[in-house]
């Protein structure tokens, strides 16, 4: 095999590993995770007892008109987190940025060494640890994706309603958010 | 007759008054003569500088210009667009010559098929790449400002992070373009030891 073919198949390697790691772990309300002052969710989309939330309720027989395209936000203010482990949002637009095996976009700035130029928050030490948590001059490995953890946030309405609340919020209910 | 003679010969020729020619022949011949050369040769210089020449090579066509037509400086919401030459050719006269005489090696290249599969053009795209850094950073950017102008630059108007760092590091002129934007128009090579930002 040529370097090329290894590194694709150590690159896939990694990437499996990752996926079934971060599954086993994540929550699943993680996805479904709603912005704060999002726009509620038409009670079509309930009331039809559909999953088929791309449609929008629509009838089969019918072609729903198209979406705008979704803004991503860019305003650079650091959401906070729904539960304590979440890994925290992107508060800006991420477009072009190059992560593959040659070169990784997010860490010229959120890396330990250039955080500081950039007063860019670094990423935790964690990210350097091996599965044997051994700490590593660079980024592990398994940790190299940033997307598949940490993902922009749009404009767009949530497909589907979520009523997740967090531990914070069941322990002392904030007066704000009663209805 | 031998080779010294000859020589000599063509000396005397191009060295002694012309005989059957008049003067006005001569000078205004010659005047009329550097026209028509010097319009060929910067008509010749201008085709070889633009994308349509550039893109005519697969090895151009596949490989970075391919690699172009997703980001900004080809697709964007006003349309206006930078091609090959805009940023890879310098637009001062005597800058470009050189570059263009620099050139004569990637005609070397393209003869030989250095670069002429996409393995191969993977395999030389950190020295190509070396090259280009090196370039912009020596002219302080200089094909990236004859468009995005600091001058000109309204940073209230770029996002927060975008318009701090551009104000601390870019107008203070401890950094110039190329530093921060390696990859902007074209996909980065193995960034292993190369210092960013």
């Amino acid at each position: 095999m040529k370097p090329v073919q290894i590194l694709n198949f150590a690159a896939v390697l990694v990437f499996g590993v990752l996926v079934g790691h971060h599954c086993s772990r994540a929550p699943a309300h993680k996805f479904i995770d709603a912005p704060v002052g999002s726009v509620a969710v038409p009670t079509t989309t309930q009331t039809s007892h559909s999953i088929d939330a791309l449609r929008r309720g629509a009838a089969l027989t019918t072609e729903p008109e198209s979406l705008p395209l979704a803004r991503v936000e860019n305003a650079d203010i650091r959401r906070a987190r729904n539960y304590p482990m979440q890994p925290p949002t992107i508060p800006h637009a991420i477009d072009g940025y190059q992560v593959d095996q040659h070169a990784n976009r997010c860490m010229l700035c959120h890396g330990q060494t250039n955080s500081a130029q950039f007063q860019a928050p670094p990423v935790s030490v964690t990210h350097y640890m091996d599965r044997d948590s051994q700490v590593l001059a660079e980024i592990s490995p398994r940790r190299y994706f940033c997307v598949q953890c940490h993902v922009v946030q749009t404009d767009a309405a949530p497909l589907v309603a979520n009523t997740y609340t967090g531990a914070d919020d069941i322990l002392t209910p904030t007066p704000a958010t009663g209805e | 007759m031998t080779w010294r003679d000859r020589i000599l010969g063509i000396w005397r020729l191009f060295n002694s008054p012309s005989r059957h020619h008049s003067l006005m022949f001569l000078t205004l011949g010659g005047f009329i003569a550097g026209i028509v050369f010097w319009g060929a040769f910067n008509t010749t210089l201008e085709a070889t500088n633009t994308e349509t020449f550039c893109t005519s090579c697969h090895e151009m066509k596949n490989n970075v210009f391919a690699e172009l037509k997703s980001t900004i400086h080809y697709s964007n919401r006003s349309g206006v667009r930078a091609t090959c030459p805009d940023c890879h050719v310098p637009h001062q006269w005597t800058s470009k010559i050189a570059r263009k005489m620099q050139a004569s090696k990637e005609v070397w290249g393209k003869l030989f098929g250095t670069i002429d599969t996409r393995e191969k053009f993977l395999n030389h795209r950190r020295e190509l790449a070396e090259h280009e850094w090196a370039r912009l950073k020596a002219n302080d950017s200089l094909e990236c400002r004859n468009c995005d102008n600091y001058s000109s630059m309204d940073i209230t108007r770029q996002s927060p992070r975008a318009g701090a760092i551009h104000e601390r590091h870019l107008l203070s002129g401890d950094k110039t373009c190329i530093d921060c934007h390696k990859g902007i128009a074209h996909q980065l090579p193995d960034m292993a030891g190369v210092p960013q930002g």
